[in-house]
């Protein structure tokens, strides 16, 4: 728990600020479910709560193993916070392997509960432990309680029917009956859950309803545990909120951009992680007037949305980087028909197949460069669970209005972490319908009425857009370049010249928002010294790292890009406003060379790509030392530590000269 | 197109007075023409078809509005910039799936799909099979030349092995995929092979397959007057029915009529005949009580896959007309039964569906 614990209360309640919980097993126990119930409970009584559900590619590892564990990671707390937390002061380990895979990262003194029957000869052995850790002492840092979960959900559930085997497995619940005791939570909406759930087995769903409680009262009646705990709710905002994880709310942001540009949503897409839940979202709302189209391959799946698109529908194609790969050809297509379409693409580790349920940002570059020829296109970036249905509506209202393919970048911890999302009224949603083209809009040199396909609309550049069923408008359009206006097929050498610009310029015309910066230490200029900027999911963490920051007295500065492309007019001018620019990113500096390039500023990046977010903790002390750097003329190698932070000893080193490194 | 030039001409102005009319009166050929130079070889099949589809679209009843014609990469591909309708000249190999978001959101639209060998069954074999498979509503044309033209003569997944070209100077060394075969292998519920030299056949058969319901795949057996010529003497159906050799390629190809015995040659001599034991289908006399009647509404494919095979075994090449025309609900159909049933009120409660069974409230 927390370092900081407030007085005890009167009838024996610990009041927590925030907590960081961690639910391990084997991947077959069902941790991610009691992980999400637990995140949705919490969130059900007003706490701030933020997720990190970590999981293996493979469906079943081996069990019992390490490589098989699966973890869900909660972080509660009674205000405003961003990362599901670095280090986990409660450990639930359904195995030795769980135990093993997670022990280390526990906070020193933090809570083990773990389930006392899985601790076999044999459950040691797959977890590679010659010695059982409950009795060589290794566990003595820790608060441990040893239970027999599977003894206990079996013994609950004795009346239910169930198999031995399917007994034992519900061991998962009686754990959350357990955890929700201790954390002073109601279980009644899992119960209700559970109902709907397993509505159709009724065994099932009254044995998991029975061991959920004789886990909650198992906690009540012994008196092994010491402390019960409780987390306020965190001060929001008024307004309805759910629980939201990052690919429904891209999913629905998609619906309510389609519903407020007044056209039916049709999504192509093929199965991949971690992007297939969108899909599967999207594919239960047939009565929201939502299509879903399960193709053969990635490129069929944006085919066909481009199809739908030219057939009037708001089109969209959902994927991960592999993918990406795969649909270039067919972006460039809609880059050159100038349709609107919106590309998700939910980043994962790579190259190749990589690390298919791990997270990454190493996609920018391919989503702002990876097609062949002059292919401009808007690129965006959602930058939490909660953010992704504004920036789903965001791609969807520049698609729409601009006529061009925009890529919504996500990634896996976006799209598998959750958080409290207000729901918006519906006045408050943007109207972000287009007009479609009714009637020819040029006449010919004998005075006939013609339609010109690519005559542009002289504030956005966009060309009109008709339908087919759309009488006297009919007209082709293709992959070979397009005399301007008419849309016919040209190879005059000027005319490719002047749509290659004419492609840019609609481009870089899209209006976007200036780019904001947070500094309570003053405006660009006269506060901080040290801007941290980025991209995508490290905005949680770098915000709270750089809360941590200006806790300890120190200046820091803070700025989040949602868009890429085109980069917000006022970029260059106050990034110049920092003697610093730090730009931590999971990949190998793909936006601090975006920012060289757009800007000719020199920035300092912090990377790594380990496939898990970064720790709030960990950016903290880059930020601190970068700040200590620039304080310190002689010290900034020292203080920065090169094996941490790479080059920026001597980039900061050469800044000070007056020189670029 | 000429595998060298370029010479579309500017789409502008292509007839819009009549176009703009043609809700109101019955669309002629004028209706669907554009005023697009149209650049194919001289000689070419292709300027037959494009021929043909300008008489029949206008008897189809549909408005040039209404109909859209998606094509991939290739010289026939170039189709869509001479027809006055809606129309994606795509990517190489992808046009189904272009063609497919257009038709099953769309069920007022006529979806057609023009392509080659070297597009359908190379680059785009995926997406053609699962076309078929899903029996999208897709009238889809396979222009067979078995040649790769617009890249100047390469042999193509449909070319003969041995075939000589620049990328195959000894001779081709893979085997042909036979477009009828595999379409009836990926459930194609309309499948029929037909000649761009006969306009008669091409009109009757491109007719039935307007009329399907679902997707119909149908061959189109060409030859490339550049890369790949046909001799003259196989060109047309029943080019020489004096030929003696019921294999010779003189002959060419025997055409099916639904409901007729298969019987070829002079005086019809030869006849196709079914071992009863294996289900095989070779040539024997056409006087055998056994000879074959056509019968493409046969719901079991077996017999129109032996059919088409036949080219390979007794023939000179596979017979020309319907080889599959079964009734099966389309995908189009299914999809958009399903959109009805979800909603039978209209478009759900947009705020209900963000607001979700399990949101809190937070007072102000």
């Amino acid at each position: 728990m927390p370092t900081e614990q407030l007085p005890e209360r009167p009838d024996g309640v610990r009041r927590l600020e925030n907590v960081v919980i961690r639910f391990a097993g084997d991947s077959g126990d069902g941790m991610q479910l009691t992980g999400d119930r637990f995140g949705a409970q919490a969130a059900a009584v007003g706490n701030d709560v933020a997720t990190l559900p970590n999981y293996p590619a493979e469906i079943r590892a081996p069990s019992g193993t390490v490589a098989g564990v699966s973890s869900y990671q909660l972080h509660i707390a009674d205000h405003d916070i961003t990362t599901p937390g670095d280090q986990p002061d409660v450990l639930i380990a359904m195995n030795p392997a769980a135990l093993r895979a997670n022990v280390t990262e526990l906070r020193p003194g933090g809570v083990i509960i773990l389930d006392t029957d899985a601790f076999t000869v044999m459950g040691l052995e797959k977890a590679g432990y010659d010695v059982d850790p409950l009795t060589d002492g290794s566990l003595d840092a820790y608060q441990t309680f040893a239970v027999n979960l599977t003894e206990f959900a079996s013994a609950a559930v004795a009346d239910h029917n169930l198999k031995r085997k399917d007994a034992a497995r519900t061991k998962n619940m009686y754990a959350l009956g357990l955890v929700s005791w201790m954390f002073s939570q109601s279980i009644d909406d899992t119960i209700e859950y559970l109902r709907k759930r397993f509505a159709a087995k009724p065994d099932v769903m009254n044995a998991n309803i029975a061991a959920l409680r004789a886990g909650w009262y198992y906690g009540e009646t012994t008196e092994a545990f010491a402390n019960v705990y409780e987390v306020k709710p965190a001060p929001l905002p008024a307004g309805t909120y759910r629980h939201m994880k990052g690919n429904k709310g891209i999913a629905y942001g998609l619906v309510a951009a389609a519903h407020q540009a007044g056209m039916p949503l049709f999504l192509g897409a093929y199965p991949i992680t971690p992007a297939s839940e969108v899909l599967h979202e999207l594919s239960v709302l047939a009565s929201n007037d939502v299509r879903s189209f399960q193709a053969e391959d990635e490129i069929a799946a944006i085919g066909a949305a481009i199809g739908g698109s030219y057939a009037g529908m708001l089109g969209v194609t959902v994927t991960s980087g592999p993918g990406m790969a795969l649909k270039s050809e067919a972006i460039g297509l809609a880059v050159i028909m100038e349709l609107p379409l919106v590309i998700v693409n939910v980043q994962r580790g790579g190259p190749s197949t990589g690390l298919p349920t791990k997270t990454e940002q190493s996609d920018l570059l391919q989503a702002l460069y990876g097609r062949h020829g002059e292919a401009p296109l808007p690129v965006i970036a959602t930058r939490s669970p909660a953010d992704g249905f504004d920036s789903a509506m965001e791609a969807a209202r520049i698609a729409l209005a601009y006529r061009t393919p925009v890529i919504l970048l996500s990634d896996s911890y976006i799209a598998n972490g959750s958080e409290p999302w207000r729901v918006p009224e519906l006045d408050e949603l943007p109207d972000i319908g287009i007009e479609l083209a009714t009637e020819p809009n040029a006449v010919d040199e004998a005075g006939n009425p013609v339609f010109l396909p690519y005559a542009r609309d002289p504030a956005t550049l966009a060309r009109p857009l008709a339908i087919p069923g759309t009488p006297g408008l009919t007209h082709r359009i293709g992959g070979l370049e397009k005399a301007d206006l008419t849309g016919a097929v040209s190879y005059d050498p000027d005319n490719h010249d002047l749509m290659i610009r004419t492609r840019q310029s609609k481009i870089d015309g899209v209006d976007v928002p200036l780019l904001e910066v947070d500094d309570p230490s003053g405006p660009p200029g006269s506060g901080a010294d040290v801007l941290v900027i980025g991209w995508g999911s490290t905005w949680g963490p770098i915000g709270a790292a750089c809360r941590q920051v200006r806790a300890q007295g120190l200046k820091v500065a803070q700025a989040h890009l949602r868009h890429l492309a085109p980069l917000p007019a006022n970029l260059a001018s106050l990034l110049s406003e920092y003697h610093t620019v730090l730009v931590p990113e999971m990949n190998l500096g793909q936006l601090a060379g975006h920012l060289r390039r757009e800007t000719l500023i020199d920035t300092v990046g912090y990377n790594q790509t380990r496939g898990m977010p970064f720790r709030v903790s960990e950016l903290a002390s880059v930020i601190t030392r970068v700040i200590q750097g620039i304080a310190d003329d002689d010290t900034p190698e020292k203080a920065v530590g090169a094996k941490v932070v790479g080059d920026v000893t001597a980039r900061l080193a050469a800044a000070k000269s007056g020189g670029t490194a | 197109m000429s595998p060298t030039g370029e010479t579309d001409g500017p789409a502008r102005a292509e007839e819009p007075a009549g176009a703009a009319a043609t809700s109101r009166r019955a669309p002629t050929v004028a209706d669907f023409t554009t005023g697009n130079a149209v650049g194919w070889c001289p000689g070419c099949g292709d300027h037959a078809i494009l021929s043909t589809l300008r008489g029949l679209l206008p008897a189809l009843g549909v408005p040039p509005e209404n109909t859209v014609v998606v094509s991939g990469i290739g010289c026939s591909s170039r189709m869509p910039y001479y027809l006055d309708t809606y129309g994606i000249h795509s990517i190489h190999g992808r046009a189904p799936s272009f063609a497919t978001g257009i038709s099953i959101n769309r069920p007022d639209l006529s979806v057609w799909v023009i392509t080659g060998d070297g597009d359908a069954l190379s680059i785009g074999g995926n997406h053609l099979i699962h076309a078929l498979r899903r029996n999208v509503n897709l009238k889809i044309l396979l222009f067979n030349n078995h040649i790769y033209g617009l890249t100047k003569g390469q042999f193509s997944p449909a070319s003969k092995v041995g075939t000589v070209s620049p990328s195959s100077p000894h001779g081709s060394l893979d085997n042909p995929f036979n477009p009828i075969a595999l379409a009836l292998g990926a459930g194609a519920t309309f499948v029929a092979r037909t000649l761009d030299g006969d306009r008669r056949h091409l009109t009757a058969t491109l007719t039935a397959a307007a009329a399907h319901k679902g997707a119909a795949l149908v061959e189109i057996r060409q030859g490339c007057p550049t890369f790949s010529p046909i001799p003259r003497q196989a060109r047309d159906a029943g080019a020489n029915p004096a030929a003696a050799d019921p294999a010779s390629p003189e002959l060419g190809p025997i055409r099916l009529s639904p409901g007729l015995p298969i019987v070829f040659g002079p005086n019809d001599q030869w006849g196709i005949i079914r071992d009863p034991s294996t289900g095989e289908l070779a040539v024997g006399n056409g006087g055998d009580a056994r000879v074959v009647v056509h019968d493409p509404g046969t719901q079991n494919s077996t017999y129109a896959y032996a059919l088409s095979r036949l080219g390979e075994t007794a023939l000179a090449e596979a017979p020309i007309g319907v080889y599959r025309s079964v009734s099966q609900p389309s995908f189009d159909q299914l999809f958009q039964e399903r959109l009805a049933t979800a909603r039978p009120g209209g478009r759900g409660e947009l705020r209900s569906l963000l607001t979700g069974a399990d949101s809190w409230v937070v007072a102000g």
